[in-house]
Parts: C-alpha cells; sequence; structure tokens
C-alpha cells in the first residue's frame, strides 16, 4: 500500500458517483487516470485491503431480520459450539470475545420470523443459553475510516 | 415505499459488489436487461429511500492494520441513554453505536460503540474519551476485545 492506495481508499469511502463514468469522476479527484484507479481498487481488493467494493445495503430495510447474540461457552466445549453456530449460514459474523459471554455472533435471516428458529436451533444444539440483544435504536453506523 | 422486482434484481446482482468496469451501471443494466438510465434512478432511489446507506469501498479494518477491535459496552440509565447514545454516535473513533436490551444478571449493559484502533493502548485512549462525555451517567462499562474471528461472510440480503 502507498500514499495513492490511502487516498483511494479515503476518497471511495464518500458517496461513489452515479453516473455513466463514475470511476473517471473519481480518478479526476484523484488526479490520476481511470483505468489506474480501476486496476488499484482491483488490486485492493485481491490483496484483501477492501472487503467489496459496491453497495453497502441496509438489511433490515429490506425487510430482513437481523439481531446480534452472544453465549457463555466453557472453554472445553468451545471448539464444538463453533462448529454448531458456524454451521448455520444464517450466523454472518462471530467473534470470539473477552467475557464472560464469550462468542459474540451476527444472525441474519431473509425472514424477521427466522431469528427465534435460529435461536433456538442454537439453544437445543448446545445445550446452552443464548442471549439475544437486537439493536433497539441506532445512533449512528460508522460509514468511514481513514486510512 | 417498496421494492420491485427490478429492485431485487439489482439487489442480487451487486450484494457481492459493483462490476469493476469503466461503465459499471452499464453492465448491470446489460445483465438485468435494461436501459442503464433505469439502473442509475433505481441506485439514486434506494440510496434516498436508506435501502442503500452508501455506495464505495468497504474497507477490511485488520488487514489495514486496525487489528484492536473493541466491543465497548456501557451501562447507561434508560433516561438519558438515547441522549448519550447521540452524542457517542457523533465521535469521529465510533464506527456503530447501538442501544441493546440487557439480561440481568448477566448483561447489565445496554450501550454499545464499536471502537477500533492499531492498538489496545488507542482503543482504550478512544474509550475513556467516552467515559468522560458520558461522566456520573457512566454506572459501569467495559471493553470486549474479540480474540478470534470464528466466521466471517456477508450478509445474504437476497437469495
Amino acid at each position: 500500500m502507498d500514499d495513492l492506495d490511502c487516498k483511494i481508499i479515503n476518497q471511495l469511502q464518500g458517496g461513489f458517483p452515479i453516473c455513466d463514468r463514475p470511476f473517471k469522476v473519481v480518478a479526476t479527484l484523484l488526479e490520476i487516470k481511470e483505468n489506474e484507479l480501476l486496476q488499484r481498487i482491483e488490486k485492493l481488493l485481491k490483496e484483501g485491503f477492501l472487503s467489496r467494493f459496491g453497495a453497502l445495503y441496509h438489511a433490515e430495510k429490506l425487510g430482513g431480520g437481523l439481531t446480534l447474540a452472544a453465549l457463555s461457552v466453557p472453554e472445553q466445549a468451545f471448539e464444538n459450539v463453533t462448529t454448531i453456530v458456524n454451521s448455520f449460514p444464517e450466523v454472518a459474523h462471530n467473534y470470539k470475545r473477552e467475557h464472560e459471554l464469550n462468542m459474540w455472533f451476527v444472525i441474519a435471516t431473509e425472514k424477521p420470523d427466522r431469528i427465534q428458529d435460529v435461536i433456538s436451533e442454537i439453544e437445543t444444539q448446545t445445550d446452552l443459553k443464548v442471549y439475544n440483544v437486537p439493536k433497539e435504536v441506532e445512533y449512528y453506523i460508522g460509514l468511514y475510516l481513514e486510512v | 415505499m417498496k421494492l420491485d422486482n427490478l429492485d431485487r434484481q439489482i439487489i442480487q446482482a451487486t450484494q457481492t459488489g459493483f462490476p469493476l468496469n469503466s461503465k459499471p451501471y452499464h453492465v448491470i443494466a446489460e445483465q438485468l436487461n435494461v436501459t442503464p438510465q433505469e439502473i442509475m434512478l433505481r441506485f439514486q432511489r434506494m440510496l434516498e429511500m436508506g435501502i442503500i446507506r452508501r455506495i464505495g469501498a468497504i474497507p477490511n479494518h485488520y488487514k489495514l492494520g486496525f487489528t484492536a477491535n473493541g466491543m465497548s459496552v456501557w451501562n447507561v440509565s434508560d433516561e438519558v441513554v438515547d441522549e448519550y447514545g447521540k452524542k457517542i454516535g457523533e465521535l469521529p473513533f465510533v464506527s456503530h453505536c447501538y442501544r441493546r436490551p440487557r439480561h440481568l444478571p448477566i448483561w447489565h449493559f445496554n450501550l454499545f460503540a464499536m471502537v477500533h484502533g492499531k492498538t489496545r493502548k488507542e482503543v482504550e485512549e478512544k474509550i475513556e474519551q467516552i467515559a468522560l462525555l458520558l461522566g456520573e451517567n457512566d454506572l459501569d462499562h467495559q471493553i470486549l476485545y474479540s480474540t478470534k474471528i470464528l466466521k466471517k461472510t456477508g450478509l445474504r440480503l437476497i437469495d
């Protein structure tokens, strides 16, 4: 990653234009060629500095279900429980965290009702209580990371 | 406002990313057999409706060196949580800020603020600023660092 890569990442986190040649518009702002910008983005994606380039959709507004849930997993069962939880395609992210509640995962479903089913199935299969903490209010969701 | 079939097709075609082409909207249009103007109109409308949060690059925090990922959780009384949630959400280093339910006795935190940093020290300095902002309204707080990513896939929105 060089300075130009950083500039590109910072610039592209703002609103990408909706027009015939959007990359050309951004390239002009960065004072580079459209082609170079496209190549750089491709490289940043390939090397994993960018996880995605495109539209960031708002899951709940699409009518889907989304929640954060946690488990308190005994250390000796951790691997086993991880396998069970991760086996659900509805589990999108799962993190081990330092707390008595040591496993935190996001459940995303196309139909909101399905959230409760997934939670019940995880409880049955792991014999652990799932603590469901759906968001009640969203104060902010970050759209920008300065690199 | 409801999404129609074309909106759903657009979402399906782009949920994993845009075509890296000088005319990305034209490429999508061609795939879906509609005019580029129609595609651009739909994107504009979905942005205005909030269906799309934004269009652009989604950085990978870890790969970019922001490896300290602290989920800070706070116990703030219900009367003032919304007022402070908004203020905390406005801090430049907070990437997500939500109110969530408590589960007593194991879980008494109702405000979540995600803070990313290159080191834990950096995250802790930022958390200290949140604590200062809350003052005596900070009944208790903790930072839950992630010690391992167990799974990370994109959300599948529409099959």
